[in-house]
C-alpha cells in the first residue's frame, strides 16, 4: 500500500513541477516567473522528501533543509530587485 | 482487528497523497486562473499544505521505521509555513509595482494601480549626493 | 512588562534557538545542550540591535488558541481554494479589500498579515505606508464590509489581546 501511495505522490509532484515550468515559459511578466519558481523550489522539496521516504534514507533531510532556505531567500532578493532595482540599499 | 502497523500505513499513505493533490491543485491554479492576483493564492495555500502534508507522512515513517520520534521534519514544515506568506507578499508588491493587470470582475481599485502616478514615492537614493 | 537585561536581550529567542538546535541534532546529549546553549546565548545579543522593539508576550494562552484556530482555518482556505481553482467557471468574484489596522505594533501587523494570506481566499498584498491600511485581495468575496468585519473579528481582536492590550 505505500508502495502504490509513494509512486502516486511521486508522479502528482513530477505533474506540478511540469506545470510550473510551464507557467515560467510562458509567464507573460516578471513576478509571474518568480511565483513560477517559487512553487517549484517547494514542489522539489517535496520530490526530495518522497525520494528519502523511498531510498529509506534521512541524508535528504538536509537537502530539503538547504533548498527552503534558499528558496526563500532567493525570491525575496529578486522581489526586492524588482520593487527597489537594488537588493542591498 | 488491524495491526498497529497496518494502521499506521494507512496514515502515511493518506498523508502521501492529500499531499500529492494539494500540490497538483496549486499547480493547477497557477496554470488555469486569470490574472496574476488570483494566480498568486494557489502556491501560497495549496502548495505548501502539500507538502506539509508529505513532510509529516516523512516523520511519521522514520519514526515507525527507524524507533524513536522523528520531528526534524517539523522544522522544514514551520519554516515553510512562516515563509511562504512573506514571499506571497512580497510578490504581490512587486506585482503592484510593476502594475500588472487584473481581471476585469475585480471590485475595489487599489491607488497603487492608477495609471498617472500622483504621489510618487519619494526615493531617498536620487537625494543624496554623490561624493566628489 | 519585564525590562530586557543586557546579558539576555530575547528570552523567547533564546529559547526558540535552543529547541531548533535540539530538533536539527536529533539527541539530548550533554554537548548538544552546552552548544545549544552556547548559540542561544551568543546569537540574541548580536542580532538585538536589529529589533526595534522586541515582540511582547502578554497572554501566551491565548497564543496558543489563536494557533490551533489558525491552523484549522488553513486546511479549510485551502478545501475552498482547491474547489475554486477546480471549478474556475463558477462565477468569481475577486476584490481588492482596503482593510483599516488597529494594530499599531510592526510585529503584530506582520503576524496579522501572515494569517490573511494562510487563511481562506485572501491574500495581503501592500502595507500602506503610514501603517494604517492593509491592501488585501480577495479570491472570491461577495460582500467586502462583511469580509473585513470577519477578519477582525476572527484575527485582529485576538492579536490585540495577545500582543497589545
Amino acid at each position: 500500500m505505500l508502495d502504490m501511495a509513494l509512486w502516486i505522490s511521486l508522479a502528482l509532484f513530477a505533474a506540478s513541477v511540469l506545470l510550473t515550468l510551464f507557467r515560467a515559459v510562458i509567464g507573460p511578466s516578471l513576478p509571474d516567473r518568480i511565483l513560477a519558481l517559487d512553487t517549484m523550489y517547494i514542489n522539489s522539496i517535496g520530490l526530495i522528501i518522497l525520494f528519502g521516504i523511498w531510498l529509506n534514507s534521512k541524508i535528504y533531510f538536509e537537502a530539503a533543509l538547504l533548498i527552503a532556505m534558499l528558496g526563500f531567500i532567493s525570491t525575496v532578493a529578486v522581489c526586492k530587485y524588482l520593487l527597489r532595482g537594488d537588493i542591498i540599499e | 482487528m488491524i495491526g498497529f502497523y497496518t494502521f499506521m500505513e494507512g496514515v502515511i499513505a493518506f498523508f502521501l497523497i492529500a499531499g500529492g493533490v494539494f500540490a497538483f491543485i496549486g499547480a493547477l491554479g497557477m496554470t488555469r486562473l486569470k490574472d496574476f492576483y488570483m494566480r498568486l493564492h494557489g502556491p501560497t495555500k495549496t502548495s505548501t499544505l502539500g507538502v506539509g502534508c508529505v513532510l509529516i507522512a516523512s516523520a511519521c515513517y522514520f519514526s515507525l521505521v527507524g524507533g524513536g520520534f522523528s520531528v526534524q521534519e517539523l522544522l522544514i514544515t514551520i519554516f515553510l509555513f512562516i515563509t511562504a506568506p512573506v514571499s506571497a507578499h512580497l510578490l504581490a508588491k512587486s506585482a503592484l509595482h510593476q502594475k500588472l493587470p487584473h481581471d476585469q470582475r475585480t471590485q475595489g481599485h487599489p491607488e497603487e494601480l492608477d495609471e498617472e502616478e500622483e504621489n510618487p514615492e519619494p526615493s531617498e537614493r536620487a537625494e543624496i549626493t554623490p561624493p566628489p | 512588562m519585564i525590562r530586557p537585561r543586557r546579558w539576555l536581550p530575547m528570552p523567547m529567542l533564546s529559547i526558540l534557538l535552543l529547541v531548533v538546535w535540539l530538533l536539527l541534532q536529533q539527541s539530548l546529549g550533554l554537548g548538544h545542550w552546552l552548544l545549544g546553549g552556547a548559540l542561544a546565548l551568543l546569537i540574541p545579543l548580536v542580532v538585538a540591535p536589529f529589533y526595534e522593539h522586541p515582540p511582547l508576550l502578554k497572554r501566551p494562552l491565548l497564543l496558543v488558541r489563536y494557533i490551533i484556530r489558525v491552523l484549522g482555518d488553513i486546511i479549510v482556505a485551502n478545501l475552498q481554494v482547491s474547489w475554486i481553482i477546480l471549478h474556475p467557471r463558477k462565477h468569481m468574484n475577486p476584490a481588492f479589500i482596503e482593510y483599516p489596522l488597529q494594530l499599531k505594533e510592526n510585529f503584530s501587523i506582520t503576524v496579522l498579515a501572515s494569517t490573511i494570506t494562510l487563511t481562506p481566499g485572501t491574500v495581503s498584498a501592500h502595507l500602506r505606508m503610514d501603517g494604517k491600511s492593509l491592501l488585501i485581495h480577495a479570491l472570491d468575496v461577495d460582500d467586502i464590509d462583511k469580509e473585513i468585519r470577519d477578519i477582525h473579528e476572527r484575527y485582529e481582536r485576538p492579536l490585540m489581546e495577545i500582543f497589545e492590550c
